[in-house]
């Protein structure tokens, strides 16, 4: 069988054939009144969606560095060490200031 | 763009969606048509035109009115065809052992004389149809805008949102797998 000539045949076949365009009685007034039914979105609708969005994602990074902090391994440095570091930021401005009063 | 058309799409982005119902009955025709192509029951064609009209309304914002509406509205309509076949994919197991009996002797005819087939032939739409049912959603909606639409490949781009070498990649690719049903058909006919 000669399958191009069966394809050429097939497909002029089709080429002749124009699908149907009736459309449905009142076709329009079932899409005005499915519009209708969808609840319209005001600006502030759309900006409160936004805001959830945001505050769902900062939640999510807030839990994901909670836990890299929880299960990160401590540093070398012992707790006495980081005592230490703590209270010489903190006296930093203090320590400046008697040193330059000497 | 037709002025009229241009008051009533900004008419209804003030709010008056009633206004909307003027291009519904203005282009449902040609949205059902091609949905037509794509969808065999008449359900499914409402389903894919009501999604259209629905899709539009949603996006109207969007039309920048510098190309015709029918145009950007072609555009969603193909697309959601598209996304029709993509749902609806069925298992495509090529088999040609049901032909009806008038899918049969036209067959028959082209077998023993190919100019005697007719073109005008129910039966060879049909068995397009039935071709066309067995190809993937890319290659059915390539073929069916390239072969049957009479389409250029800048066209399909425009249409689909492909590329013009992915176009014409998958016309390829649409092309061979269509050969491959054809020589299936005449070896399950003839074995």
């Amino acid at each position: 069988m000669n399958l191009d000539e069966l394809h050429r045949k097939l497909f002029a076949a089709a080429r002749t054939h124009r699908p149907s365009d009736a459309v449905p009685y009142a076709f329009e007034k079932r899409i005005l009144a499915r519009l209708a039914d969808k609840p319209a979105l005001d600006l502030s609708t759309v900006w409160l969606r936004g805001l959830w969005r945001a505050a769902a994602s900062c939640a999510a990074v807030c839990v994901l560095l909670g836990m890299w902090t929880l299960f990160t391994p401590a540093a070398a440095s012992s707790g006495d060490e980081l005592g230490q570091q703590f209270e010489n930021t903190v006296f930093a401005a203090v320590d400046q200031e008697s040193e330059s009063a000497w | 763009m037709d002025q009229d058309e241009a008051e009533i799409i900004a008419a209804v982005l003030r709010g008056e969606a009633g206004r909307f119902e003027l291009l519904v009955q203005k282009y449902s025709p040609r949205v059902f048509a091609t949905a037509r192509r794509y969808a065999r029951r008449e359900s499914e064609v409402e389903d894919i035109a009501q999604e259209v009209w629905l899709k539009a309304f949603q996006k109207l914002g969007s039309y920048r009115g510098d190309a015709p509406f029918e145009h950007w509205l072609m555009r969603m309509t193909v697309r959601t065809c598209y996304d029709f076949l993509r749902a609806h994919q069925r298992s495509r197991e090529a088999s040609f052992t049901d032909l009806t009996e008038p899918e049969n002797d036209w067959l028959e005819r082209f077998a023993a004389a190919p100019e005697s087939a007719s073109e005008h032939a129910d039966a060879a739409r049909q068995l397009v149809e039935r071709l066309l049912a067995q190809l993937s959603p890319p290659s059915r909606l390539v073929i069916t805008l390239l072969e049957i639409e009479d389409r250029s490949v800048k066209e399909i781009a425009e249409l689909t949102g492909w590329s013009v070498p992915l176009v014409k990649v998958r016309a390829f690719r649409a092309r061979a797998q269509m050969r491959k049903l054809l020589a299936r058909m005449a070896r399950d006919k003839y074995l």
